[in-house]
């Protein structure tokens, strides 16, 4: 078996008495699809930002190829080809669509902090901004100013900018969060083509977007991992419908799609 | 022997009034997030209203309406000046004071003129209260005691046994909750801003004779303020009241040592012929608060006593 | 897929006519302005004030990198600007010793190029204080600029070998080798060298916006969380940053070690970091031209105001909060909203709505001014009064009050009504 693109080993993460994280350990492979789901108060944005050095981990491990980035600046973890969405679209909404793309791939192409180049004449760096708006279909809308840009676009962008740097494990919070139907279907379909060969993790509550997506699934209750395995074991799983009240159960149990 | 003993008592009133200065813009910083950079100016407001009550009354009326009306201006200034500026965030709220202690500092020079005015202690406190090692002591310097003390227990008082004084604690911590408690938070806010100046004027009206009255008197205690408010940390009154304190008795220890860098660095070869060796330890007095303010933020940025960082 | 891509590099931004309206024809418009003033045979009262613009532009223009680009606000700018401007000074000094003496390298660097010890002073300055200063953005950035400015301002007092005590430090531009025939000695050939540092130091500051990291300094003032996200420690890009706008805050003060020959402790205290805060601010932070504005109009005031009024820092007070109430773009603002408005469809009615407020404005501002004046008057005890267009105003005369009261009430009414008409539309 190869390296886990990801491997958390037994990790915790405490707010004071309150104890969010209680020892979740999962391996995620290279090119997996993974998605974590759970109730709301689980601790899936907390597990998030411990991963992307959001938080530091009171206990445990976290392993991005095998080496260790638990309680690394985000930055570093970055830089090691680890990348992050968030739940509440984080954007520059200063900037046009292009030029919010334009940040997210700068450090990647090692123009890093360079006081010396104009940013105009980096053609390189342009041919990779116009391949990433062209691979989410946000080129028309390039010289927008992001703040102007629809929801649904926003979201996409954040996304793209997501995927800029090139890392090759990507983590989604909640990408469709918000959205129409159609409008979570076309997000579906980019997030499958944006991701091709890359590790994803993914936190959604959209079952349909988890079922469509996942090869493998978590299921996170306070803190605690309860069931991993394919959508299929995960229906099955008494634990999993325990877990789940009402509707959600239903959705977990139907066809989801 | 002397030296400490005076030193003692002149650092902790010169501390308690840093506080009584310091004390209203620890509340306006921690419930509005507003870094009032004319905090100062309301103090030499009150400085010079109740000279000029004083002179056409006399000083026990200025004692209680010159707060009063420095209080009213603060208000005026929260509800047409400070709540249009609140939407673009607190950098314009910071500049809007900036500029606003521009205008004060001008405007008391237009009506005051632009050198000191003679405010003086009031003639029923202007004698010698006792003697000891053989210097007199003046009385006005308890007078300032007590009512600093008395300002602290009212203070106290009202934050801890009032309705009024709960809901700004609570807002002391979590400025975003007042509003969810179904209060008018536009309303509490003048009121805190103009409570707050009304301490800075109180400090006015005390310090203003203790002191000097002359328009450069905002410019000098501005920065102290914040420093008070900054090291204390942010939402504690305690941590201010500690500041202040700690830096009264610095200061005023500071002037009283006679001694230079050569005194003390002298092993190290510093001698007392060098330009770093004559430095006195009393010179550096002034530069002692903003010593503290740099090491604090790098080191501790929650400030003593604070509960959330700034 | 890539075929696409990289034809639609050329879709992606402003195309290369466009970049030349918008990027090199103000640049070339700035560099004939300099070049053509002294052919108008401008007096030395125009000369000095020229090179004191010069001067406060590029300061502003420093400043503007850490407020308006970089989201800092510093209340200690000067400490760069007086540094740099100190290390020029003593070069100066050596270049002069050097010249009397035996030599050596500062025998062959020329005055002209001083403001490059500046720069170097000021980034090495910001290079020192800036590592503890820019851990936090925001209020601690602000309070340690403060603090810092305090504490530099006192040691400049206290440490006369290097700063010179209350007179301060002179030196002699007349010395070392001469660069483009300019002995720097007439007042017209120190304009040259203020104007070209000028166009240098607004050349630099606008190619620093064009960078990775002057892009990356926008990116960390609107969203620092997400700079972190894509690989960049926001606590470097602002270090950076500062050392930079330290470096051209020392290019202002080497330029000004040229022109004035002296510097006091003075330049380091809090007044000139205030006054920069000011011009930046009332120019408008969120423009490239703003700063520029905003040191050509204050210098402009420092220098002809203070000579019809004494009251001049009171107006410049309430500019500054009126800019600060009802226009955050500041002058540029003001600008780029008039010609915006006045192309665009619905310019008849733009016109006519702004000719309404300008003409409240007018009249605030006649009531304020005279308000102002008869203060000042009254204020100097020197029985003097204030006598706008042969009108005599005292202050306890009924026709003052009148003239104070009326346009005041009337244009504050004006405005309202305005504004009331703007909301009834939308």
């Amino acid at each position: 078996m190869s390296i886990p693109a990801l491997s958390i080993n037994n990790l915790h993460k405490s707010f004071g008495p309150a104890h969010i994280i209680r020892g979740v350990t999962l391996d995620i492979e290279p090119g997996e699809r993974h998605a974590i789901i759970g109730p709301n108060g689980a601790g899936k944005s907390t597990l998030f930002n411990l991963i992307s050095g959001g938080y530091h981990p009171s206990k445990g491990s976290i392993k991005l190829r095998g080496e260790e980035i638990g309680g690394m600046k985000p930055f570093r973890i970055n830089r090691m080809g680890l990348s992050r969405s968030f739940q509440v679209s984080n954007i520059f909404s200063n900037m046009t669509v292009r030029e919010n793309v334009r940040c997210g791939v700068l450090y990647s192409m090692g123009y890093g902090y360079g006081f010396w180049r104009n940013v105009g004449n980096l053609h390189d760096v342009q041919r990779k901004t116009a391949e990433i708006l062209e691979s989410v279909d946000l080129l028309d809308k390039a010289n927008l100013p992001a703040a102007l840009l629809p929801y649904a676009d926003q979201r996409t962008l954040e996304i793209a900018i997501t995927i800029a740097g090139g890392a090759d494990v990507i983590m989604l919070d909640e990408p469709t969060a918000g959205m129409s139907h159609s409008e979570t279907e076309r997000a579906v379909a980019l997030i499958k083509q944006a991701t091709e060969g890359k590790t994803l993790l993914i936190v959604e509550h959209d079952m349909g977007v988890v079922f469509n997506l996942a090869d493998r699934i978590s299921v996170l209750v306070y803190g605690e991992i309860i069931a991993t395995g394919k959508p299929t074991e995960i229906r099955g799983n008494e634990k999993v419908r325990e877990a789940y009240l009402g509707d959600e159960a239903d959705a977990i149990e139907g066809d989801a799609a | 022997m002397e030296t400490i003993v005076f030193s003692l008592l002149n650092g902790v009133i010169y501390g308690l009034l840093l506080f009584m200065l310091s004390s209203g813009l620890t509340l306006i910083f921690s419930m509005m997030g507003v870094l009032n950079f004319a905090h100062a100016s309301f103090y030499m407001l009150g400085a010079y209203f109740a000279y000029t009550i004083s002179e056409a009354s006399s000083f026990w009326l200025a004692l209680v309406f010159a707060p009063i009306l420095v209080g009213l201006v603060g208000a005026l200034v929260e509800k047409y000046g400070l709540r249009t500026v609140h939407v673009n965030g607190h950098v314009a709220e910071l500049l809007f004071t900036f500029g606003l202690a521009y205008l004060i500092d001008e405007v008391v020079k237009i009506v005051w003129g632009r050198n000191a005015v003679d405010y003086r202690v009031p003639e029923l406190l202007d004698f010698p209260l006792f003697e000891l090692f053989g210097a007199q002591y003046p009385a006005y310097r308890i007078f300032t005691l007590f009512v600093a003390l008395a300002m602290l227990a009212a203070l106290w008082f009202i934050l801890n046994r009032t309705r009024a004084g709960l809901i700004i604690q609570a807002a002391l911590s979590h400025p975003h909750m007042v509003g969810h408690l179904g209060h008018n938070v536009p309303r509490i806010f003048m009121t805190v801003f103009g409570v707050g100046c009304a301490l800075a004027g109180l400090a006015g009206v005390i310090g203003g004779n203790y002191l000097v009255t002359d328009p450069a008197m905002a410019v000098q205690m501005g920065p102290i303020v914040f420093v008070v408010v900054v090291v204390g940390g942010l939402g504690s009154l305690m941590g201010a009241f500690l500041a202040a304190m700690l830096l009264g008795l610095l200061q005023t220890f500071a002037v009283a040592i006679d001694a230079r860098f050569a005194d003390i660095f002298g092993w190290l070869g510093l001698s007392e012929a060098t330009e770093l060796g004559s430095i006195t330890i009393a010179s550096l007095a002034p530069m002692i608060p903003f010593l503290m303010l740099v090491l604090i933020l790098m080191v501790r940025p929650r400030g003593l006593l604070g509960d959330r960082e700034l | 897929m890539t075929n696409v891509a990289v034809n639609s590099v050329n879709v992606l931004g402003p195309s290369g006519s466009q970049k030349f309206m918008r990027r090199i024809v103000p640049l070339i418009a700035l560099a004939v302005v300099l070049a053509v003033i002294p052919f108008f045979g401008p007096s030395r009262t125009v000369y000095s004030l020229m090179s004191a613009m010069g001067v406060n532009i590029v300061f502003a223009m420093s400043y503007n990198m850490l407020l308006g680009r970089a989201g800092l606000l510093s209340f200690g700018h000067a400490v760069y600007f007086g540094l740099g401007g100190y290390a020029a000074v003593h070069a100066m000094g050596a270049i002069e010793a050097a010249s009397y003496g035996e030599g050596g390298f500062w025998a062959s660097y020329p005055v002209f190029f001083l403001p490059v010890i500046g720069f170097a002073g000021g980034a090495l300055a910001g290079a020192i204080i800036g590592w503890p200063s820019c851990r936090r953005a925001g209020t601690p950035f602000a309070m340690i600029s403060l603090g810092v400015a305090e504490l530099i301002a006192a040691a400049g007092f206290m440490f006369g070998s290097i700063f010179g005590g209350e007179e301060g430090i002179s030196g002699d531009r007349m010395n070392g080798p001469e660069l483009f025939g300019l002995s720097l000695g007439p007042i017209d050939e120190v304009y040259w060298f203020i104007a070209f540092w000028t166009f240098i130091g607004v050349l630099g500051t606008y190619a620093f916006t064009r960078t990775p990291l002057g892009k990356m300094s926008e990116a960390t003032r609107d969203n620092p969380e997400r700079v972190e996200f894509v690989g960049y420690d926001p606590q470097k890009v602002r270090y950076l940053v500062f050392i930079f706008s330290g470096g051209f805050a020392g290019l202002a003060g080497g330029m000004a070690a040229v022109n004035y020959e002296i510097f006091t402790p003075e330049a380091l205290s809090l007044v000139p970091s205030g006054m920069v805060l000011l011009m930046a601010y009332i120019g408008g932070i969120r423009y490239f031209a703003g700063p520029i504005m905003g040191a050509v109009l204050l210098t402009y005031m420092q220098s002809m105001m203070s000579d019809y009024s004494e009251a001049w820092l009171l107006y410049l007070g309430l500019l500054f909060i009126a800019i600060v109430m009802f226009a955050p773009g500041g002058l540029a603002g003001i600008v780029v909203g008039l010609f915006n408005g006045l192309r665009g469809e619905g310019a008849g009615e733009n016109f006519r709505r702004w000719s309404v407020q300008i003409a409240g404005i007018v009249l605030i501002m006649i009531g304020l001014i005279t308000l102002v004046e008869v203060s000042v008057h009254w204020s100097n005890n020197y029985g003097e009064v204030f006598e706008p267009f042969g009108m005599h105003l005292p202050h306890d005369g009924v026709l003052t009050w009148a003239v104070i009261f009326i346009p005041f009430v009337a244009g504050v009414g004006i405005l309202r009504m305005a504004h009331k008409n703007k909301e009834g539309q939308a």
